[in-house]
């Protein structure tokens, strides 16, 4: 992709007492592309995922997105989808998304945002009684709400049956043909063969490894 | 879909809304504190037996003193709330302002303090047989002002402590000794009213003072206590 970049992090460090979650993370991402982030657990996608949505401070280093380094200039061109779902269990699926919609000024999204995930917006139940497949689409509609142009993900495919999967995957294919830049951490690399841009291999705090193809990043 | 950003009072009102929502909902802050209120007013009453005159002494600081205890349970439960599914990363990362969500907060837990002293006022009343010798309307702002002291810094204080491991023991430490003053103006400001031999004026005047400081301050820093990591 010649793409300009849309995310330049340099020299990002992140501390947690002595542990550093990230060590010197160099990278920069072009506009448009679906990245998929890999790695074992504690490799730091995760804790690289809060850093871009200015959940976590960078104990060293920068971080620039749209051109800016003061992130929350650029909230509200950011989706984040964290593997707790952020959603209030106790409202339905459409109460939880108008009252998110009205935290980016938006108060006609719901109907629409239920439905782009498969979910019925007149679904009244609390979603603490969804399955925990309807959770992460909801989760991931709430995440859509403001229609970013950067989305970040974190395990949107953990505990979602094979076809619901596939079905967000196609979703997310959708959103990057429409421009945006996604960022998908997961551990279930081949749903994202022939859709992602990049496979990213992350390990023990650093990007080690960056490849079109899923098979040159795991066989690193 | 439109893109607009959110105006702080809309989004103020969104969460106040919520909030209110989810009480009417579990009911689990305005039972506990009612429970708790309950208990101190049965309890007082058989333990102690004052004629009217005693009691119009002793029941500011008692009625305060329950009330005080009993916003800290809702003031525990107002973030822990918002630690399930970690909700709180969800407006965290939204462009909504830090301010909005304390002010609404404050707000909700003031509501539901105000709910249980309407509720709680006729038992005391009726337990401690009390009668006001003073302008018993003074009594409104006094509970107003007062009410507002004790939330907006329990709201503040509880987002502080949202952190830490042990949050329930926390926040009355951390809440108490700052709510020293208020409680002073709040319990003499009653008395005064109920005995009707002073004027409760310049506790009244003490605890709008306070409430604007407080509140200005809470408001100046809540922003940094919502991104502490």
């Amino acid at each position: 992709m010649d793409a300009p970049p849309i995310i330049t992090l340099t020299a990002v460090f992140k501390q947690f007492g002595r542990f550093a979650a990230l060590r010197g993370v160099n990278a920069e991402f072009a506009a448009g592309g679906l990245f998929a982030i890999l790695g074992d657990n504690g490799a730091g996608k995760t804790t690289l995922l809060r850093v871009l949505a200015g959940l976590a401070q960078p104990t060293r280093g920068s971080v620039s997105i749209l051109g800016t380094a003061e992130l929350r200039s650029v909230r509200h061109e950011l989706g984040y989808m964290a593997h707790p779902s952020l959603l209030y269990d106790e409202m339905s699926g459409a109460e939880n998304l108008r009252y998110f919609g009205r935290l980016y000024g938006i108060s006609n999204s719901t109907d629409a945002g239920m439905t782009a995930v498969g979910l019925d917006p007149t679904l009244t139940r609390p979603v603490a009684q969804y399955s925990q497949g309807m959770r992460q689409r909801l989760s991931l509609a709430r995440a859509l709400l403001n229609d970013p142009k950067v989305l970040l993900l974190d395990e949107p495919f953990s505990n979602v049956d094979a076809r619901s999967a596939r079905e967000m995957v196609a979703l997310l294919a959708q959103m990057r043909s429409a421009g945006k830049t996604i960022f998908v951490v997961t551990h279930q690399a081949s749903l994202l063969e022939g859709t992602a841009d990049e496979f990213v291999w992350m390990e023990a705090g650093q990007i080690t490894n960056r490849n079109r193809q899923l098979r040159a990043v795991e066989t690193r | 879909m439109s893109k607009s950003s959110a105006v702080p009072s809309g989004v103020t009102a969104a969460t106040l809304a919520k909030d209110l929502r989810l009480e009417w909902r579990s009911k689990d802050a305005l039972n506990s504190m009612l429970f708790f209120s309950l208990l101190v007013v049965v309890v007082f009453s058989f333990s102690f037996d004052p004629n009217a005159e005693e009691s119009r002494q002793i029941a500011g600081g008692l009625v305060w003193v329950a009330f005080l205890f009993a916003a800290v349970v809702a003031l525990n439960q107002t973030w822990a709330r918002e630690l399930r599914n970690h909700v709180l990363d969800a407006y965290r990362v939204s462009p909504a302002p830090a301010n909005s969500l304390f002010m609404a907060k404050a707000l909700g837990n003031f509501v539901f303090v105000v709910v249980l002293e309407v509720l709680m006022t006729p038992l005391f009343i009726m337990f401690y047989k009390l009668r006001a010798l003073g302008p018993a309307w003074q009594l409104i702002p006094v509970a107003a002002l007062g009410t507002w002291a004790l939330v907006v810094n329990g709201t503040f204080f509880a987002a502080i402590s949202l952190r830490t491991r042990s949050r329930e023991i926390m926040l009355p430490l951390l809440l108490f000794p700052v709510s020293i003053p208020a409680l002073l103006a709040m319990v003499n400001a009653t008395t005064a009213i109920l005995t009707g031999e002073l004027s409760a004026k310049f506790w009244i005047v003490l605890l709008t003072t306070y409430d604007v400081v407080f509140t200005i301050a809470c408001l100046l820093l809540f922003e940094l206590v919502l991104n502490a990591e």
